[in-house]
């Protein structure tokens, strides 16, 4: 990450890690979460839930920082964010 | 297939915990705008922490209208356009609820358009969210007062004529106390101004634009929802107390959104209690609500 100074605080600063649930099968296939996932961890997969849509996979999972905003745009409860503490990293400059 | 579909899935939800599961999955399109915005009430109402059972959602008809059926709150399903005034009588029956009015604008604007400014002329303590999809989606895509000039509908295949409603103004004119728009992408900030709308006294109206993908943007080529949120996404333009007569909303134009209107006034209840003192003097029991004791 890149600061145009260093902040105060940043040895208290950890960057969160999230773990991603994707509920296939409830999926419309409507690609909220790929378009705006920040950190471009989703993409939409070749496989097909019973419904016939394309559910998101997590290409990059491990850059997931937990913003939730895959959980709170998904017009289907499809998809949702846990807070994990492994693999929490320190912020450097 | 519904139920074979739920059945599949193992995993828990957080949002279940608000949402009717027997109900779900829910009718609306893919693409739709209206499951960000159920996210968006139900986040708000869990960061308020609320007591449940003091929240009530009312809708009228139409994609909006199911939102009563899928939230597991106390709710009612009312007839076309009659949100708002079953709303009115619950809250004057029950001050204590927070009542939440969740429609869309065919419902509450046009068919419940008369209901909607007296209630806010009288400045129920009410929350009003209202979903904008230009549209009357449910049955077809009719033209709606909220279509924008020149835009399509099913019933105005060479473009719309009529001059839309502008909401904001609308609500404001009227007398609501808490006016704020914006667009499903917004979800955080949306949220925000659920929360304040929630907590603040007197008639509260947001406005939420949500895409439409199976009528609004097939019938006028817009392409996909997701092509619409991409649209707001480079064409919104927060203005926090805009001046409502700019803030119209013009067939793909930009969308002003943002806090508009944030002021104090008594609300209708504070009215009547205050009226019944002026004429009665100590005589006179204020109102509150309650069980039937008052």
């Amino acid at each position: 990450m890149k600061f145009w100074r260093t902040p105060l605080d940043i040895d208290k600063l950890q960057i969160p890690r999230g773990e991603l649930h994707i509920l296939k099968e409830r999926c419309k296939g409507c690609a909220f979460c790929v378009e705006y996932c920040p950190k471009g961890v989703l993409e939409l997969s070749e496989e097909f839930n019973s419904k016939g849509y394309h559910p998101p996979v997590a290409v990059k999972p491990e850059e997931c920082v937990n913003c939730d905003l895959c959980e709170m745009l998904c017009p289907d409860f499809a998809i949702y964010c846990v807070r994990t503490e492994a693999g929490e990293k320190e912020v450097t400059t | 297939m519904s139920a074979k579909v739920e059945e599949l899935i193992k995993e828990e939800h957080p949002m279940e915990r608000l949402l009717r599961m027997d109900r779900i999955p829910h009718i609306w399109c893919p693409t739709c705008g209206l499951g960000t915005t159920v996210t968006a009430l139900s986040t708000a109402l869990e960061q308020l922490q609320l007591d449940l059972n003091n929240v009530a959602v009312v809708s009228g008809i139409g994609c909006t209208g199911r939102v009563a059926g899928y939230m597991k709150l106390d709710s009612f399903h009312t007839t076309h356009g009659r949100a708002v005034p079953f709303a009115l009588g619950l809250h004057i029956a029950r001050p204590e609820l927070k009542t939440i009015v969740f429609s869309g604008d065919g419902d509450l604007i046009s068919i419940g358009g008369n209901h909607f400014i007296h209630t806010a002329r009288r400045n129920v303590d009410m929350t009003i969210i209202c979903v904008n999809n230009f549209i009357y989606a449910m049955t077809g895509g009719q033209v709606a007062p909220t279509t924008p000039l020149t835009a399509k509908a099913a019933t105005t295949p060479y473009g719309n004529w009529e001059h839309p409603f502008n909401l904001p103004l609308l609500a404001a004119s009227s007398g609501a106390v808490y006016v704020a728009r914006w667009t499903a992408l917004h979800v955080r900030r949306l949220t925000a101004a659920i929360k304040e709308a929630i907590s603040k006294r007197g008639f509260s109206f947001v406005e939420v634009i949500a895409p439409c993908s199976t009528l609004y943007a097939r019938i006028n080529k817009l392409g996909t929802g997701l092509d619409l949120m991409k649209f707001y996404h480079d064409n919104s333009v927060i203005r926090h107390g805009a001046d409502l007569n700019d803030v119209d909303i013009d067939f793909q134009s930009k969308i002003v959104v943002g806090k508009f209107v944030d002021i104090e006034k008594p609300t209708y209840i504070d009215c009547l209690n205050e009226g019944g003192k002026r004429a009665f003097g100590d005589k006179y029991k204020p109102y509150g609500g309650g069980n039937g004791n008052n």
